[in-house]
């Protein structure tokens, strides 16, 4: 059975490496979805990410109209033996404005991203997202990620 | 996780509905599909009216139709009516000392449980499940 679901049309998406310009768009976008102004969250892991200390196991991509309107990024690094784990991609963050979901955006960027990682010689892509975020695990759902072998634990500190 | 009957029926309903969205289907063409009994279905059919995921078609050619988003209407939403994620383990009356301490200890571990399965099953849309059975059938 296949199902038909209408699907407006998809916007001509550029996706391209972040630069520290971006950093206002990002900051805007991710206070436009999560509600809340990381401004220094946000400057600090552009420093990191993008610009002249890119690295082949970071990778920040953002994604944009033909007018140059930022719309979406993604984030992501390559990460090692935490616990046993071989070297593995992990998606950091992921951000659509929310009326452009649903025309393939976050999977645009989230193929991008995938294609960096498997360059920077990763075979395994993962990550973490609240077990209430229906919107984020629905999309990495669909785009093939499913629960693996480790399990996360948190606790309060005393 | 022993999915119930009327969960499964819900599901058949609501795939079969979202394969064609702007389609009304009977009762009773969904029962035929699926061989299950019309008066279960009928009942189960109610309920999702009730969930807001389908909706009644009156008049010549009416029947059922599919509201809801397939990529946004998860394997929860369309069984959350049918099961029920409460805990399991049935702690005895009267229990007291070191066997009560046991049963409260796996309390907390079957809410855990439940926390986790209820999750997994709202992070699985319609189209998800739908591309894993695809996906197994290719194999």
């Amino acid at each position: 059975m296949s199902t038909a679901q209408a699907t407006e049309s998809l916007p001509t998406i550029h996706i391209r490496p972040a630069n520290p310009d971006d950093g206002s768009a990002i900051i805007a976008l991710d206070r436009l979805v999560t509600g809340s102004n990381k401004a220094e969250y946000w400057a600090d892991f552009l420093q990191r990410f993008a610009g002249k200390n890119h690295k082949i196991q970071r990778h920040f991509l953002v994604a944009e109209t033909e007018e140059q309107k930022l719309v979406g990024f993604i984030a992501g690094e390559i990460r090692a033996w935490e616990f046993g784990s071989p070297p593995c991609g992990w998606i950091l963050a992921l951000n659509v404005n929310p009326e452009l979901r649903e025309r393939g955006i976050g999977t645009q960027l989230f193929d991008a991203l995938c294609a960096e990682l498997k360059v920077a010689g990763v075979s395994t892509v993962r990550t973490m997202v609240r077990g209430d975020d229906k919107v984020n695990l629905s999309f990495f759902r669909g785009e093939g990620l499913a629960a693996g072998p480790y399990i996360e634990l948190e606790r309060r500190l005393k | 996780m022993k999915l119930q009957k009327a969960s499964r029926y819900a599901l058949y309903a609501v795939l079969h509905l979202a394969s064609e969205p702007g389609r009304q289907f009977s009762t009773a063409d969904i029962a035929a599909q699926y061989s299950v009994s019309t008066h279960h279905l009928a009942k189960v059919m109610r309920a999702l009216v009730r969930c807001g995921l389908i909706e009644s078609v009156r008049g010549v050619g009416g029947g059922y139709r599919f509201t809801g988003n397939v990529r946004r209407t998860t394997l929860w939403d369309v069984i959350a009516e049918f099961e029920s994620l409460e805990a399991n383990i049935e702690i005895p009356d009267n229990l007291e000392g070191e066997a009560e301490k046991i049963f409260i200890g796996l309390d907390i571990v079957n809410q855990e449980l439940d926390t986790l399965i209820r999750a997994t099953l709202d992070s699985i849309t319609l189209q998800t499940l739908l591309r894993y059975g695809e996906d197994a059938a290719k194999k």
